[in-house]
């Protein structure tokens, strides 16, 4: 790194954490949802993706609603898009499970294969009903730009803010899972649905709301995620290997095996970027899971589930 | 494909078009089997043509433009009397963005439907997989996108820009105006940005006598460019010059701006932005970058207002038009042309009667059909403006397609 003075490095130094951080932040929030839905439940949800991006679009929907009718509402309708992005998807994630779901729990494979099916068709539906071409959603002036605490160093904003929705919907998991009585169902579910059963729990409702509540997060997601990156019909396709990669690589019924899973794999992936290639970044980054994950099939954090 | 659903013999196919033929042969109208001597869907009065791009799938954001304008062409042609007399019909099938079934819904529409000409495809792994069954089956493709170069062939013609007339004209220009010395080249990692970034560097080493001081490839779809910024932000190139494409491509400007690198303090060059990509990016995270496209929609002259105008009538006001839009709108009007100029529809006489085709009525201005199947064209560079439209701070003269460059590759 020669010519360069240490003052600029130092700043190239902290914006290069800052993106490894911001990158955590996606990962972690997309993986949320499927941590929730696979890990606890064990059902792949191929159509994870596409609960992103119906989160994605109803944020689109609000912004030009807010830029048509309500000009006055320009600067405050995000919090309301990501609220309604949430209900939007925690809804069709109730209905999913009510008709096909639900049948499905003691096939995986099975699932795997109508999961999947169930994205093609909403990416059609979206497709149909937005148009194939990516739609723009109008940032209001607070989420644009960058803080710069120095003259060198520029943090941006949008990456701020979905590192304030990451946190407060992971901390909202961990209160909902550990520090709850339907967390406490969840989890006796989980471990054994049979006396789960039989202690009175309604397993029944207990998945419905489960699976709903990971769509849900992947629906506000889907709506922080309009900030960074592009609103389409195949946008959540874009996102779903990373997110099943972290949730297998941290191991499927743990929490916190997601969040040092997402930490991991994004700063790796962040660091070789700077010394490497984009694609090279990549080309390591999953040798090593592959690698980790050979003598570790279970994961980093394994769950001590009796099977 | 089934061999059965292959086209008649020869010998009925000859008795029905003289059985057409004769009796229709009182009206003074060039009888069928005059103008199609090969068996093609063509009668009396209609002719039918192919149009075969993505509606579903990736790649129906990109190719949708493309079908629309196609379409347009061929209904103004057809109010405005047809081909040779004939009305044109369209055959669509869908190539679902995967290219195995590009492949087969062109042999269907050259087999079974037999028609006169095929407009379609868009990325070049759809071109590539078609090629074999236009050159087989001796169909006729007018192919729009911009594309890499380093092909030719007898069934297509070419209406969007090889890489040499797209890339080295804009280097120039920027190189002068900027005063450009130092350049990143960032791109999607596939053929196309990697051949375009090999033409760029040649041309930026050995010509412009600067330097390439980083090349980077992310995968497609690849939604974070932290890194890169920060990459870019230490180099401190004059120049970036970005080929990233799909959705990356949103992720890729939305980050710059928020990242705080603008127009005035980063010159950037893009050969993969059009107005339809401004749609998703926003055109206020594009404002006062640069494009460098044979064709942008606020282009001043009088066949782009009429065309603009009928585009929108037809497809309503939202609509936008990108370059590789126009150059689709191409396809037909030079085909009607190349099939006037012969005198008949067959693909031999039509591929033959194509080179030197002028289109004095193209929205970009003036084009004219190469031996090479490709099309002289211009080149322009535009600065976008928060509205998502772009000005024309640049027109070349005129440039020579030269799909195998030397020296080049």
């Amino acid at each position: 790194m020669g010519g360069y003075t240490s003052q600029e490095l130092t700043a190239i130094f902290v914006m290069q954490g800052f993106s490894g951080l911001s990158l955590f932040c996606v990962f972690l929030l997309m993986a949320l949802g499927l941590a929730i839905i696979f890990g606890q439940m064990g059902v792949i949800n191929m159509a994870h993706g596409e609960f992103l991006t119906l989160g994605a679009y109803i944020t689109w929907m609000v912004s030009e609603l807010a830029t048509e009718t309500w000009p006055w509402m320009q600067e405050f309708y995000f919090p309301l898009a990501v609220v309604l992005a949430f209900a939007g998807t925690f809804i069709l994630g109730y209905l999913v499970e009510m008709l096909l779901i639900r049948r499905l729990y003691s096939r995986p494979l099975d699932t795997l294969l109508a999961t999947w099916g169930l994205g093609l068709i909403l990416q059609q539906i979206y497709r149909s009903t937005f148009g194939p071409r990516e739609v723009s959603v109008v940032m209001p002036d607070w989420l644009m730009g960058s803080w710069a605490p120095t003259d060198i160093i520029d943090i941006p904003l949008n990456g701020l803010f979905v590192m304030g929705i990451t946190s407060l919907m992971t901390l909202l998991v961990v209160i909902l899972l550990y520090r709850s009585r339907w967390g406490i169902k969840v989890r006796a579910t989980t471990q054994n649905r049979a006396m789960a059963n039989a202690a009175g729990i309604n397993t029944q409702r207990v998945d419905r709301f489960t699976f709903a509540l990971g769509c849900g997060i992947a629906g506000v997601a889907g709506a922080a995620f309009t900030t960074i990156a592009s609103t389409g019909p195949t946008t959540g396709s874009l996102y779903i290997v990373d997110t099943f990669l972290v949730v297998v690589f941290g191991g499927a019924a743990s929490l916190l095996g997601t969040v040092v899973s997402a930490f991991g794999i994004a700063q790796s992936q962040s660091i070789l970027e700077f010394f490497l290639s984009g694609s090279m970044a990549k080309v390591i980054t999953l040798l090593t899971v592959v690698g980790i994950l050979m003598f570790r099939p279970q994961g980093l954090f394994a769950s001590k589930v009796r099977r | 494909m089934h061999d059965s659903t292959r086209s008649k013999p020869a010998w009925k196919r000859r008795l029905l078009g003289l059985a057409l033929s004769t009796g229709l042969g009182f009206s003074g109208m060039v009888g069928a089997t005059e103008v199609n001597t090969t068996g093609l869907a063509v009668t009396d009065d209609t002719v039918k043509v192919g149009i075969l791009h993505s509606i579903t799938g990736t790649m129906a954001i990109s190719e949708t433009g493309s079908v629309e304008a196609e379409m347009l062409a061929i209904e103004q042609i057809n109010a405005a009397g047809g081909v040779l007399g004939r009305q044109i019909e369209i055959i669509q099938e869908d190539g679902a963005s995967d290219w195995p079934t590009f492949a087969e819904k062109a042999r269907k529409l050259l087999v079974q439907d037999n028609v006169a000409a095929v407009f379609g495809c868009w990325t070049s792994a759809s071109r590539k997989a078609v090629l074999p069954v236009f050159e087989n089956e001796n169909g006729m493709l007018y192919y729009p996108t911009f594309y890499e170069g380093l092909e030719q062939s007898k069934n297509v013609i070419y209406t969007g820009q090889e890489a040499t007339q797209q890339i080295i004209a804009g280097l120039d220009w920027i190189a002068e105006e900027k005063d450009a010395k130092t350049f990143y080249l960032v791109g999607s990692d596939y053929i196309w940005p990697r051949t375009s970034n090999k033409i760029a560097r040649k041309h930026i080493e050995d010509v412009l006598g600067g330097t390439v001081v980083g090349e980077e490839y992310y995968p497609l779809g690849n939604t974070n460019f932290g890194s890169l910024i920060n990459k870019i932000r230490l180099k401190k190139p004059d120049v970036v010059y970005s080929s990233i494409v799909g959705g990356s491509n949103v992720a890729w400007w939305k980050q710059l701006k928020a990242a705080g690198i603008t127009s005035d303090r980063q010159t950037i060059m893009t050969i993969s932005v059009t107005e339809d990509e401004v749609l998703g990016i926003g055109g206020e995270n594009m404002e006062g970058f640069y494009s460098a496209m044979k064709y942008f929609q606020s282009l001043d002259n009088e066949n782009n207002v009429a065309f603009v105008d009928a585009f929108k009538e037809r497809w309503g006001d939202d609509s936008v038009i990108g370059d590789v839009t126009q150059a689709a709108y191409l396809g037909p009007w030079l085909w009607k042309a190349a099939v006037e100029k012969a005198g008949s529809f067959d693909v031999d006489a039509v591929a033959a009667a194509s080179p030197g085709i002028e289109l004095t009525t193209a929205p970009e201005g003036y084009v004219k059909v190469h031996d090479n199947h490709h099309l002289w064209s211009k080149l322009r560079v535009g600065r976008w403006n928060a509205d998502g439209q772009a000005e024309v701070v640049y027109e070349s003269d005129l440039i020579e397609p030269n799909p195998f460059p030397e020296g080049y590759q």
